[in-house]
């Protein structure tokens, strides 16, 4: 599988790369870790006629953590995230799923703003950006704007991203208790892509829940918050009957369900409440 | 598009088209054909190699990413005639039965020998989880990466 030809870039400043998108308009795409777009490129569901590679931005790849806020920047790899000894501290749930995505040589190379901005509704990252209520923070020549997770993931492979933009950073506020969370999927068995993944970010104080966000991929054709489940565990003790109602509405807000060979739509809404179940279950026990 | 890379510490100037798969570089261009090509989707890790000393699937990086960078493949492993200690283990611990996916499983043990010198079967498992061996069943691989982990922690 051989990718149409194209025109190449390599800017080494995100000015340079504003610049060259500028110019090619819609003709142009982004290229960081090259693990979402080269395979799209090689079985020409694409073919841009220029590429623009951002990944030798350097400035692109910082992660920060300081005061109330956590940047990362958008050339960050999964790897780099999984490894990240501030994350681990300060917002673990970024680190355990960059863990969980992929195998090592995709972590390795594929991007957390590469993977966003690609949207594809199996992957792992949408559910614990949604749960962590991160913003995306997108350039374009004209200027800069935060997208807020919740209104970053539109449809099937369709991110808030217009075509003269690029993805710099994902910010996120750091959570009050950070233990209290986790990641959890079925993976397909052979892509390693979520047919069911659930972050949950919780705040429990004597076993009360005062605050939870849910994040739900793999379901829908765009991941999101399970706000349903959400607003039925606020307020409660989190014993299983509370956790057990709460997440049988983990299918709520999906109003189409997806089906392939792995699983059917209704196994997938199935898969959804009981990992939402396991998913607060785990992330209470670690408050 | 010139590029310049360094393939198992030969330099290696060429001109390329920018949609040159790094994988086809190295098979056709440089001639190393011990990296395979699988799946040509990501998935099976038949093409891994190191790429700046991490490991990476090549049918999925582009040559033109690759410029400036050191490349390290299976040809690269054995020094002075003597096979590198991951590769005897996979003789030793038979690791193998056609071999196709035996370059990258190789490369992909190197990396995760790396970063973890004393994994558990388990860490073992899920590091090889990028490569598909669809001979073995992976109990011999898993034999060999624990015999590599003693052979490089005994050289240390």
């Amino acid at each position: 599988m051989i990718p149409a030809n194209f025109e190449y870039f390599a800017p080494k400043t995100i000015e340079e790369a504003l610049q060259l998108l500028e110019q090619h308009g819609e003709d142009a795409k982004i290229l960081s870790g090259g693990h979402s777009l080269i395979p799209v490129l090689k079985l020409r569901l694409a073919s841009p006629g220029v590429v623009i590679d951002i990944g030798r931005i350097a400035e692109l790849k910082a992660i920060k953590v300081d005061g109330s806020t956590i940047s990362i920047g958008a050339n960050a790899t999964h790897a780099e995230i999984a490894a990240n000894a501030d994350l681990k501290t300060h917002c673990p749930l970024l680190a355990e799923t960059a863990a969980q995505i992929g195998d090592q040589q995709v972590r390795n190379r594929g991007t957390i703003g590469g993977s966003l901005t690609h949207a594809d509704p199996a992957a792992d990252w949408p559910a614990a950006i949604l749960a962590l209520d991160a913003e995306i923070v997108a350039r374009s020549s004209q200027g800069t704007r935060t997208i807020k997770a919740a209104d970053f993931f539109l449809d099937l492979m369709t991110s808030a991203v217009e075509s003269d933009e690029i993805v710099t950073e994902i910010r996120i506020a750091k959570p009050e208790q950070p233990a209290a969370a986790v990641y959890l999927k079925v993976p397909q068995s052979a892509s390693g892509f979520a047919v069911i993944g659930v972050a949950a970010q919780l705040k429990v104080t004597n076993g009360k829940c005062e605050a939870a966000s849910i994040g739900v991929t793999g379901l829908a054709p765009k991941a999101f918050r399970a706000s349903s489940v959400e607003a039925a565990l606020v307020g409660k003790t989190l014993d299983e009957a509370a956790i057990n109602a709460a997440s049988a509405k983990a299918d709520a807000e999906a109003d189409d369900a997806m089906e392939d060979i792995h699983a059917s739509g209704d196994y997938r809404r199935h898969l959804a409440r009981v990992f939402a179940k396991r998913a607060v279950l785990a992330a209470a026990a670690k408050a | 598009m010139k590029i310049s890379l360094s393939i198992n510490g030969t330099s290696y100037d060429t001109d390329v088209e920018p949609r040159l798969l790094l994988v086809h570089l190295l098979r056709d261009v440089a001639g190393l054909t011990g990296t395979h090509i699988g799946c040509e989707t990501s998935i099976c890790g038949a093409c891994t190699v190191m790429i700046n000393g991490k490991t990476a699937k090549s049918c999925c990086v582009l040559a033109v990413q690759a410029d400036g960078a050191e490349v390290t493949t299976i040809e690269g492993m054995a020094q002075d005639g003597q096979l590198h200690p991951v590769q005897e283990a996979f003789w030793e611990k038979h690791g193998l039965q056609c071999g196709y996916c035996t370059p990258g499983m190789i490369m992909a043990v190197c990396g995760l020998l790396k970063d973890n010198p004393n994994p558990t079967d388990d860490q073992i498992r899920h590091g090889i989880e990028g490569n598909l061996c669809r001979c073995t069943g992976y109990q011999n691989i898993v034999e060999a990466v624990k015999y590599s982990a003693e052979k490089l922690n005994a050289q240390k």
